[in-house]
Parts: C-alpha cells; sequence; structure tokens
C-alpha cells in the first residue's frame, strides 16, 4: 500500500480538475490528482469544443468573462498550443421576437463587460453570406470562439505533472472520509492524506457526496455531436440560434461539428453514443440556418458524460457538512469554456477562503430550498 | 406473428441465411449496399456491361451460377432491398441509407453478412494514384471489365494474391510481377493442413501452374516495397530475401496483406470481439452455430471469421439454422451435421493457410517516419510515434485523440489497425492492450440531407 500526504487531493482529471491543480500548485501547495482512467477522456476530452461566452445565464457572466480572459495566452500557460481559435461567435435570430431577446441579453452582458454586436438581418448576410436569408437578426462575439477539447485537458494535465503534481492516472478513488482533521482517500494499492480536497468528478460526483453525507439532484446529460467531412473553410463563425436547438462551427481543417439534442449514455459502464434519430433530426435545423450544409457527409458521431443540474447551473463552492472539502461538478454541458477561471477560483477557495469571482449562486445549498419546498408543498 | 429476420449482405453467406429462412416461411429482409446480389466474390457486372460467368469468375463461374440462381429462385420469399446502406444498429433497428433517403429497419433477430475488407499495409508509394489494393483491383475487373493498368505489379500476403493474377492473366492484362511477402517455405510446410480440403489444395495448385505457364516472374519472401513515380505509378522497387534491390516498369500497382472482417456493424451492435493471435488481427468473438455474444445477433461469412467464399455458404446456412432453432422452428438436422463436418475441415485448411501466408511484420517494422499512414488525415508514422513520445498515449484511441488518425472519411478502417501496430512497436505494449479503435456510426459516411 502506497502512501501519500498532500495539502490538497483532487478526484477527476477532467478540466476542472487539472486547472485546479495546476492553479494550487502554482500557488505552492502540494498536490494529487487523482484520475480513474485517462486526464482528460471524459466530457473535457470530447466535448464540441465552444468556448462561448455568449448566452450564458447571468450569473454565470463574471465567471464566464473571467475564462475569456484566460484562454487567448492559455497556450503560455500549458506551454503547448491547444488549437483556440478567436473566430467569434454568432447566435442567429429566426423571429422579430428573437430579436428583441438578443437585444435584452446584449444590455445585460454588457453590464459585465461582455460587448455584443447586433446586427440586423441585412447587417448579417452582408458580412456572412453563407448565413440564411431568413435570418431576422444576429449577435456576434468577437471574443469567443473554438479549441480543440482533444488536447485542453491533457495538455493541462501535463503542465501540471511538469509543475510537481502528482498526477495519477488509472486511479480511481472508492472511498473518501473526513478523520476531523485531514482526508483519508482511498483507491486501489494507494491512501491519500490531505488537508483539502475537491470533488471534481464530473458525471460521476454525486458518489462523492454521499460519502460526506450531502446531496443534489445531479442527473446525467449526454449531449448529441456528430462531424462532416472536411471541406474548404467558408464557415467563420462558431453557430448558435435563440432557442438553442442546434450549434455549430467549422474547424480550419475544414470539418463541420454539430450538436444539440440527447444523445445516449450510461455512467456505470461508461459508455456513450450519438442517437441517430437525434441526429437525422437536426439536419434539417441546421440547413435552415446556413443552406451550404445541405450535402455534405458525416463520418463519425459521439456523446459523453456530463453531470447535469435541475437549473442548469453548476455546483461550485463549499460543501455545507465537511470543512475544507470544496465541490464543483454538475457544469451542464457548458463547462469547457468556464474550465480555466474555475481552476483559479477553486485555488482561491482554498488559498484564501474566499473566491473573487462570485459563485454564491452556484452553491449546493439552493438545491435544499427546492426540497423542502417540495416537502412543504407535499404536507 | 413471424419473426423479424433482417439479414445484412447479400454474398454466398447471406443469401444461403436467405434461403434456409425463406425455405422455412420466414421471408426475410435481406439488405445489401450493391446494386446486385452476389457479394464481392460473385459480383455482377452492372446492366449492359455482362460478360459470360467464366470470363468473370473463371474456376468459380459454376458456384457463382448456382450462388445467383439460388438467390433468384427466392423471388418473393424474401423482402430483397439492393442499393441499401446499413449505417447504424442500436436497440434492435437498423439505420438505412436507400437512393438518399433515411429509414429504419427493426428485427428480431439480425444475421449480419458483411463480408470482409482488404488489409492495407502502407509502404513508400501507396498514396500515388495507380495504386490499388488487390481487391479493388479484383471489383475493377468483374464489374466494369477494366484492368487496373497496362501493365499491373501485384503484391500480396495471401490466396488472394494468386487468384487475382491469375483473373488478370485470363482477362488478358500483362502481370509485371507477382511478388509475395512471405516466404515460400510457409507453404511447403503448410501443404499437409491445406489437404484437408483437397480440392482446394488443387485449386492452389493450378493456380500457381497457371502463373508459371504465362511466364510471370514471380517472387516470395519479399522484405521491402517501394512505388515510384511522381504523379502517378510508374515502377515498383522491391528486395527480395537475399537484400538485393530490384526494379520493375509498371502504371499499375494492386497490393494487399490478407483479409480483415468488416465488423462495424457487429460492433455497434455491441458484439464482443478478441485478439487473434494467429491472425493478428480483431475478430468477433463466435459462439456455437454462428452465434455472437449478443443474444439476437448472428454472424456469417468473413465478418464472423475469414474463410472465403465456400466456407461463407456453410456458415450462412449454419447460423440461419441457429436462428430456427433459437424461435424454436423445426428443420431437418441431417444437413446442418453435414456442414459441421465440412466446417470443421475447413478449420484446419484455414489454419494451415494462416501459417502459409504469416502476417508480414517486417513490413511494418521498415515504415520510416516520413511514411504516410492515414491518408484522409495525413498523418504520418513519425507523428504517431513523436506523439507517444510526449503524451505515453497507453491505447489507439487515445492516439487518435492526439493525431487524428482514423478521424477521417474511412474512419481508420484502412490505418486503424496499422495505427495500433506503430503505437505498440512504440510503446512496447502487446497489441491487445493498446486495443483498436471504437466503432461510431455511421459505418459509412451519409449525406446530411433534408
Ligand atoms: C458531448 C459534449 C459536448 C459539450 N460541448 C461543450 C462546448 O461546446 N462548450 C463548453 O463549454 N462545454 C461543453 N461541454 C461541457 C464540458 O465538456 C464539461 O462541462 C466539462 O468538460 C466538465 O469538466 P469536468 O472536469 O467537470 O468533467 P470531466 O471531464 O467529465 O471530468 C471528470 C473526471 O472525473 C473522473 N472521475 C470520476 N469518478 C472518479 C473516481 N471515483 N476516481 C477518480 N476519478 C474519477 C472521470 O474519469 C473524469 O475524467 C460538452 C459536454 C459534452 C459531454
Amino acid at each position: 500500500m502506497e502512501r501519500l500526504s498532500v495539502d490538497v487531493a483532487i478526484i477527476g482529471g477532467g478540466i476542472v480538475g487539472c486547472a485546479a491543480a495546476l492553479a494550487l500548485r502554482k500557488a505552492g501547495l502540494t498536490v494529487a490528482l487523482l484520475e480513474k482512467g485517462l486526464c482528460g477522456a471524459q466530457a473535457s476530452g470530447i466535448n464540441a469544443g465552444g468556448v462561448r461566452q455568449q448566452g450564458r445565464h447571468v450569473t454565470e457572466l463574471p465567471m464566464t468573462r473571467r475564462a475569456a480572459k484566460l484562454w487567448p495566452r492559455l497556450h503560455e500557460t500549458l506551454g503547448e498550443d491547444v488549437e483556440f481559435r478567436q473566430v467569434g461567435h454568432l447566435r442567429l435570430a429566426r423571429s422579430e421576437q428573437d430579436v428583441q431577446m438578443l437585444e435584452d441579453y446584449a444590455v445585460t452582458a454588457r453590464e459585465h463587460g461582455l460587448y455584443l454586436q447586433l446586427n440586423s438581418g441585412t447587417v448579417t448576410r452582408e458580412m456572412f453570406p453563407w448565413v440564411s436569408g431568413k435570418i431576422a437578426g444576429s449577435s456576434l462575439a468577437v471574443e469567443d470562439g473554438h479549441a480543440n477539447p482533444r488536447l485542453v485537458t491533457p495538455a493541462y494535465s501535463r503542465a501540471a505533472r511538469s509543475h510537481g503534481v502528482h498526477v495519477l492516472e488509472f486511479t480511481p478513488v472508492e472511498h473518501a472520509q473526513w478523520t476531523g482533521s485531514n482526508f483519508e482517500i482511498q483507491a486501489p494499492r494507494l491512501v491519500v492524506k490531505s488537508r483539502h480536497l475537491v470533488n471534481a468528478a464530473g458525471a460521476w460526483a454525486g458518489k462523492f457526496l454521499s460519502f460526506f453525507g450531502e446531496s443534489a439532484p445531479l442527473t446525467l446529460r449526454t449531449p448529441n455531436l456528430f462531424v462532416t467531412e472536411p471541406v474548404s473553410y467558408f464557415m467563420t463563425k462558431s453557430i448558435a440560434v435563440c432557442g438553442g436547438a442546434v450549434y455549430f462551427r467549422q474547424v480550419e481543417r475544414g470539418n463541420v461539428v454539430l450538436g444539440g439534442g440527447p444523445g445516449w449514455g450510461d455512467l456505470k459502464s461508461e459508455r456513450s453514443r450519438n442517437r441517430a434519430d437525434t441526429t437525422l433530426g437536426q439536419f434539417a435545423r441546421a440547413i435552415e440556418l446556413v443552406p451550404e450544409l445541405s450535402g455534405l457527409h458525416i463520418i463519425r458521431s459521439w456523446s459523453g458524460l456530463e453531470g447535469d443540474l435541475p437549473d442548469k447551473l453548476p455546483i461550485i463552492g463549499a460543501s455545507r457538512t465537511t470543512p475544507n472539502l470544496v465541490h464543483a461538478f454538475g457544469l451542464c454541458g457548458h463547462g469547457f469554456q468556464l474550465g480555466p477561471a474555475i481552476g483559479e477560483i477553486l485555488c482561491e477557495l482554498i488559498r484564501d477562503g474566499r473566491s473573487q469571482t462570485p459563485i454564491d449562486a452556484f452553491c449546493i445549498s439552493r438545491f435544499d430550498a427546492v426540497a423542502h419546498q417540495k416537502m412543504a408543498g407535499a404536507g | 406473428m413471424l419473426a423479424k429476420i433482417v439479414i445484412v449482405g447479400a454474398g454466398p453467406a447471406g443469401i444461403r441465411a436467405a434461403e434456409v429462412l425463406a425455405g422455412a416461411g420466414l421471408q426475410p429482409v435481406v439488405l445489401d449496399e450493391a446494386r446486385q446480389p452476389g457479394g464481392q466474390i460473385y459480383r455482377q457486372p452492372p446492366p449492359g456491361a455482362e460478360r459470360d460467368a467464366f470470363t468473370l469468375y473463371g474456376s468459380e463461374a459454376g458456384k457463382a451460377r448456382n450462388i445467383h440462381a439460388a438467390f433468384g429462385r427466392l423471388g418473393k420469399s424474401v423482402d430483397y432491398r439492393p442499393d441499401t446502406l446499413v449505417w447504424n444498429c442500436s436497440s434492435n433497428a437498423l439505420n438505412i441509407l436507400h437512393k438518399g433517403r433515411q429509414g429504419i429497419v427493426p428485427y428480431d433477430r439480425l444475421l449480419i453478412a458483411t463480408g470482409a475488407f482488404d488489409r492495407v499495409i502502407p509502404f513508400p508509394g501507396w498514396t500515388l494514384p495507380g495504386v490499388f489494393t488487390l481487391g479493388g483491383a479484383q471489383i475493377a475487373l468483374k464489374a466494369q471489365g477494366v484492368s487496373i493498368g497496362k501493365r499491373v505489379a501485384l503484391i500480396g500476403a495471401g490466396p488472394l494474391l494468386p487468384l487475382v493474377a491469375s483473373q488478370y492473366l485470363e482477362a488478358g492484362a500483362d502481370v509485371a510481377a507477382v511478388l509475395d511477402v512471405t516466404p515460400f517455405g510457409a507453404k511447403i510446410r503448410a501443404l499437409r493442413g491445406m489437404l484437408a480440403v483437397p480440392e482446394y489444395a488443387r485449386r492452389g495448385l493450378s493456380l500457381l501452374l497457371k502463373l508459371k505457364k504465362f511466364g510471370v516472374p514471380t517472387a516470395y519472401d519479399v522484405r521491402a516495397i517501394e512505388v515510384t513515380g511522381n504523379w502517378h505509378v510508374d515502377g515498383l522497387k522491391w528486395r527480395d530475401g537475399a537484400g538485393r534491390w530490384h526494379r520493375i516498369a509498371c502504371d499499375a500497382v494492386a497490393a494487399s496483406f490478407g483479409l480483415k472482417p468488416e465488423m462495424q456493424l457487429a460492433d455497434l451492435a455491441g458484439c464482443a470481439t478478441y485478439f487473434d493471435e494467429a491472425t493478428r488481427q480483431w475478430l468477433p468473438s463466435l459462439q456455437a452455430g454462428g452465434r455472437s455474444s449478443v443474444p439476437d445477433v448472428y454472424l456469417a461469412g468473413d465478418c464472423a471469421a475469414i474463410g472465403g467464399a465456400d466456407v461463407a455458404e456453410l456458415t450462412g446456412k449454419r447460423a440461419a439454422y441457429s436462428v430456427l432453432r433459437d424461435l424454436g422452428i423445426g428443420f431437418a438436422a441431417d444437413e446442418l451435421k453435414g456442414i459441421e463436418t465440412t466446417l470443421a475441415r475447413h478449420t484446419r485448411l484455414r489454419k494451415a493457410l494462416d501459417a502459409a501466408y504469416p502476417f508480414p511484420t517486417h513490413l511494418i517494422d521498415a515504415m520510416s517516419d516520413s511514411l504516410t499512414l492515414c491518408r484522409c488525415e495525413g498523418v504520418t508514422v513519425g507523428e504517431l510515434r513523436a506523439s507517444y513520445v510526449k503524451t505515453s498515449a497507453p491505447d489507439v484511441n487515445r492516439l487518435k485523440a492526439f493525431t487524428r488518425v482514423g478521424m477521417g472519411r474511412c474512419q481508420g478502417r484502412v490505418c486503424g489497425a496499422m495505427a495500433a501496430e506503430i503505437l505498440a512497436g512504440q510503446s512496447g505494449a502487446s497489441l491487445p492492450d493498446v486495443g483498436r479503435l471504437r466503432g461510431q456510426h455511421p459505418i459509412k459516411p451519409i449525406p446530411m440531407v433534408v
């Protein structure tokens, strides 16, 4: 039995766990990162690669702004290119109502320093002739873009390791407990002792709530993705649409990655798969927005396992039952862009006891109220 | 209600399976991507390009005629749907594409008879226009009635090599050389085992005699190959067992190194697989009677285990009988007994053939860093090796994530196994540990149309 003693143990080597590990280590703490498989092989490694602020819930805006400032220099932080391209994110409106929605959102966003460029339908087509003539208007976020998810989190884990983090892959955490003065975390043939513990176990995080007598209405979310053959680069912006039914982007190599709607997945067997019915249903939605997509061939499809919460916001913050335990999970299908910021936020929570970025909206206790209300309603 | 049985593949295995099931009154659905029945081996030329069976199939003309006739006789007792691509399987239903239209075919029992595909090993020049697989060269001859070039060199590591060579010779093509990358001695040693099916041994011998009669330069134990040319093949260099280089002029090359089962559909259906050390590749795990590891799914023909056309007919029937048995439908057991006995002999033959044509690992060892391994994504051998050095990727799916190998149009059908070889060679891990690329639909590209 191997024993390891560190300041902070982190469960989960996704973007959240890896970014936290690097930030904590840079802050001078000793860190062990425990990952049951390979770092960045789950949600963080297979997501759509969208690095997007536009469209996020108002409570997420401070955090997404913080992340947006980190992405352009991430290659410096990590010491390698992760194919982050600040191509801009274009949100399309199909009706006057949707245009109004974009305008209202732009006002809120501006209050947080996110400046969105609103365009009429005519201006949208003038600037982006490949967009359908039926579009009523659009909102462009110039700082947004995309990155290669297959590269980002493994690069984080390598950077963490080279800074001295104990990155322990193929190390599934089987049990964790608070002894009164520290945590004892058990994996096969290994016990880690730590002063702090971070639960960044993604879709599997629920297991670590139960060890500490906590609960949250965490469910499984399996976004559906597919990709076309490479064609000449024409779609210079990442695309989304009001109502959110479909989103897509073209990479420099020429492939168009499309997503939206549910795939299939199973937490126990760790398997996930694209759903053909969802995929076929997306064809019309995507072609309606960008007619040139018609006729492109789909060559591959996939899905992934992600934690979901009823209000589509994550849980980030201190445990309510256990000292020195911090949760960061349930990113509801949009945590890739946030990852670098969450890493820093977790570091601040552990080092300073509080974060510079407001995260109260993400506290785990918000669901207690729901449970209480429900119980009251039932009584 | 009758159980709905779907057969995918109308080659010798699928056709014989359909015959048995139709005979029991079950009206199976038969789906096939091709326009006409016959599969790869008994592929029929398109209307307007008909030629007589002997020109097309040579010594196998009788069998081809029988298969086509057998399927023709089934008439309305099968629901045959040609020109239908099956691109996904999930929850007891298949997604199909027919003339640009999407459809769904549900099933109670699925019999997969999707055949095999050439095993490709990259060598310098393999992506030049004018380089084909042996299977591709054969299809050109059968379907279009054309040779792949004026002067053709054939390279291989399996019984398909002398077969294609003889078919090209019969068709009047100029065959520049027949190069076998496996040693002649291996064939001599395997001769006894091949006699398990005397007819096969005889046929093999007559092919070799034919090559001799035509005076085609033939070599064994070829150690290295290199296709030359700037925009198109203009020649071939090869090194013999004694280390001497030879050079021949040719304008087309067909090369492949044995066959691999087309198991994407079985994979999507959830069928378990294992790594077969003898042939150095992943195969579906087979249970008695051609059953897969999934209760409703049966496998027959080359997609279950490489065995050739005669075996495919037998395993097709056998899998169909298993379907009947599992449905509780009675049948006369005599034929099945006979099939099992014949198949046992063929298993011995197959072992001998595998030994006669051992996997040419020397071609893998010889791969230089500059060689393109994944042509869809333009990934070189050197990039794969360097990625391992940087990332320690333990398995081929991880390597794919970092390098894009196998991410293109063919989805790793061509290069997946080779990427695993390179990774295993670089990391020292075993091939079973390095694994294989996970299957994902669509099995072949499907158009985004409304
Ligand atoms: C298909 C898909 C598309 C998406 N598209 C986008 C997008 O375009 N833009 C965007 O911003 N976000 C997107 N997301 C969301 C984003 O990928 C996630 O929010 C983010 O990656 C979550 O990071 P994580 O670290 O919490 O989770 P994960 O990456 O899942 O990491 C959790 C890790 O914990 C490990 N773990 C679990 N249990 C244990 C245990 N017992 N012991 C040790 N380790 C354990 C797991 O193996 C896993 O590696 C998408 C998600 C999916 C699934």
